[in-house]
């Protein structure tokens, strides 16, 4: 069974928010981690990019497959946890600790648009 | 010499050799003429051996080697059916092999008319107006088809068709031809059963789409049975359909993709028709297409006149050249020999035979392996895993414990559908036997999962080369002999 932390917010494509004011530190879920796993490689964006919602801002390479990071929220990224640059299976180790990016977010609302941990559980179970 | 494991490089003594040659007659001082940066300051470092080290190196390699020609390889998607050694015995004739690819045509009219009549079969088999044989491989014929699609839609001065729909079951190579040929990819839901979800798929067809592409049956091994309805709604909003011949073998001969309303196809000759996979190659990715679209096709084409002369010409309104020449010809004499060989009605059983193989194993396993979609299949199907999850035991492990027993692995963890997919294709080439014994062995390892799993979590045990890290490897790939010296 995968974990799930009750206090974050979370993407249909089982990445997750946590907003602090108006920065959002975004990863993927245990769920993705496990499903994809052993990872290799994370493709994360440049401090000063711009991310969509609902638009790919990165990916994950996993010796299974490669999957695309799809932005939960919108704004410009501020920090981008660069120890998974040398250390991507930190992702494995623990997917809620190590985070992917920062961003500030232009529109706080758009947090609010996506699932709790209840509704993403229901997800996961499917 | 069972586990033999040198490198060609670690047998090198200097100074031996297996060669002599005569004194040159012409020798120059050529070396001047290059500039000094140019020349390179060490030797090339290449092994020197004897002949007997060469002989004896490979031969042992090559035993390592396992292939159909060896054993059972139900590698999904790859259709690695058996190849008749009579192929070979035809393509390797002199008067084919001692062709020069820039010779007057009027001294290879047999070359053309092996060109030729190999195109008129496959277009007889697809049910489209003409192919071309140019293309490489699978995923060259993919991008052939896509310039022949945009040039269509260029020559008709519609330039705002930039997209192309790509099921989220695909072959991983769609997507990826698609952005090589300069074309944006949308992609569109599969239902569970991996067929397009028609609902989700209409409103994405506007005046932006150049096409679709879709094989059928899909990754699942499942027939699309509403491609006439797609294919309808896709037509009717200016696109094109192109079909990925990866899955073409259970249709040989009964079904053909241009009745199904596909515009453009490409057929992978190492597939279907026969001819060698190799070491990636070389393969062979001829496309077809509807008449509509026969101008686009690349050059050089071959052309038969009325009296029977076999020609070379240049379309004007061609998208240009995508191969040097005529593409790999040797793979072409392999696949002719095939149709020849099997004639028009014995290519009719290929795919009812893949089909009832690939069936008599997914009812003979789903009491142990999960089958996420029941019904018929077509030449392949996809278990996701063992039915007993409890065990720990994924389809990583139970791949490799089969290497144990002397098969290749399935294709594993494609589709991206399901989570530990296990795509299986026997193909129509192999006995009752066989089948059998596979059987056998998969349910064993089925109940080794349940007694004794870490036995198949560590699996291969018999290898020469044991369970590999796959995470190292590509994370610190060693790709050559200098690399592998350092860090030594």
């Amino acid at each position: 069974m995968s974990k799930i932390l009750d206090d974050l917010r979370y993407a249909e494509s089982h990445e997750w928010v946590r907003l602090e004011g108006d920065v959002a530190t975004v990863g993927i879920t245990d769920y993705a981690q496990h499903a994809l796993g052993s990872i290799v490689y994370v493709d994360m964006p440049e401090v000063g990019d711009e991310v969509t919602a609902g638009e790919d801002f990165g990916a994950v390479e996993s010796v299974k497959a490669a999957s695309d990071l799809i932005s939960p929220v919108s704004g410009e990224v501020i920090e981008i946890n660069e120890a998974l640059e040398d250390e991507p299976e930190l992702v494995n180790a623990d997917a809620f600790e190590n985070w992917i990016m920062k961003v500030k977010v232009s529109d706080p609302a758009e947090v609010d648009a996506l699932l709790d941990a209840a509704a993403y559980a229901k997800i996961c179970e499917e | 010499m069972k586990y033999y494991d040198k490198l060609i490089f670690e047998l090198s003594r200097p100074g031996r050799k297996g060669y002599e040659l005569p004194a040159d007659k012409f020798e120059t001082d050529g070396l001047k003429e290059i500039p000094a940066d140019l020349l390179r300051s060490e030797s090339l470092d290449l092994p020197e051996v004897s002949e007997l080290d060469v002989v004896r190196h490979y031969t042992n390699l090559s035993n390592k080697n396992f292939g159909v020609d060896t054993g059972f390889y139900p590698l999904g998607s790859c259709t690695m059916k058996y190849n008749p050694k009579i192929n070979e015995e035809l393509c390797t004739l002199p008067e084919f092999t001692s062709l020069h690819p820039l010779q007057n045509p009027n001294s290879a009219q047999g070359a053309l008319e092996v060109y030729y009549n190999l195109q008129r079969a496959l277009s007889s088999l697809a049910g489209l107006e003409e192919f071309t044989l140019n293309p490489y491989a699978g995923a060259h014929g993919e991008l052939t088809g896509l310039m022949v699609m945009r040039q269509y839609h260029k020559m008709r001065g519609d330039h705002k068709r930039t997209k192309v729909i790509v099921p989220d079951s695909a072959h991983g190579t769609n997507p990826a031809s698609a952005m090589v040929a300069g074309l944006d990819v949308v992609v569109v839901k599969s239902r569970p059963n991996g067929s397009i979800d028609i609902e989700d798929l209409k409103p994405l067809l506007d005046d932006s789409i150049a096409g679709i592409m879709m094989t059928n049956p899909n990754t699942l091994g499942m027939f699309e049975t509403e491609i006439v309805e797609i294919a309808k709604l896709v037509h009717e909003a200016g696109g094109l359909l192109y079909y990925d011949g990866a899955n073409l073998n259970p249709l040989l001969g009964k079904v053909r993709p241009g009745d199904m309303g596909f515009d453009i196809m490409h057929i992978n000759l190492h597939k279907t028709f026969s001819t060698p996979h190799g070491g990636g190659g070389p393969g062979s990715g001829p496309v077809g297409v509807a008449k509509h679209l026969v101008e686009y096709l690349p050059n050089p084409r071959v052309k038969k006149s009325e009296d029977g002369h076999f020609y070379v010409d240049f379309g004007k309104d061609s998208l240009g050249s995508v191969s040097t020449f005529f593409g790999n010809f040797g793979v072409m004499m392999r696949a002719y020999a095939y149709i020849l060989t099997l004639g028009k009605e014995n290519i009719r059983n290929v795919g009812p035979m893949a089909t009832l193989n690939a069936n008599y194993i997914k009812e003979s396993l789903k009491d142990d392996y999960l089958l996420p979609i029941e019904g018929v299949c077509k030449h392949e199907f996809v278990f996701d895993g063992l039915k007993d999850k409890s065990t720990g035991v994924t389809t990583l492990n139970v791949a490799k414990r089969l290497l144990d027993y002397g098969f290749h692995a399935p294709t594993i963890y494609f589709p991206l559908l399901f989570h530990e997919s296990m795509m299986i294709e026997p193909t129509e080439t192999e006995s009752l036997e066989t089948l059998d014994e596979f059987i056998e062995v998969m349910h064993k390892v089925a109940k080794e999962a349940r007694e004794t799993p870490e036995e198949v979590i560590n699996a291969p045990l018999t290898t020469l080369v044991r369970k590999l890290d796959e995470t190292s490897a590509a994370k610190n790939p060693i790709l050559n002999y200098k690399d592998l010296k350092n860090q030594a």
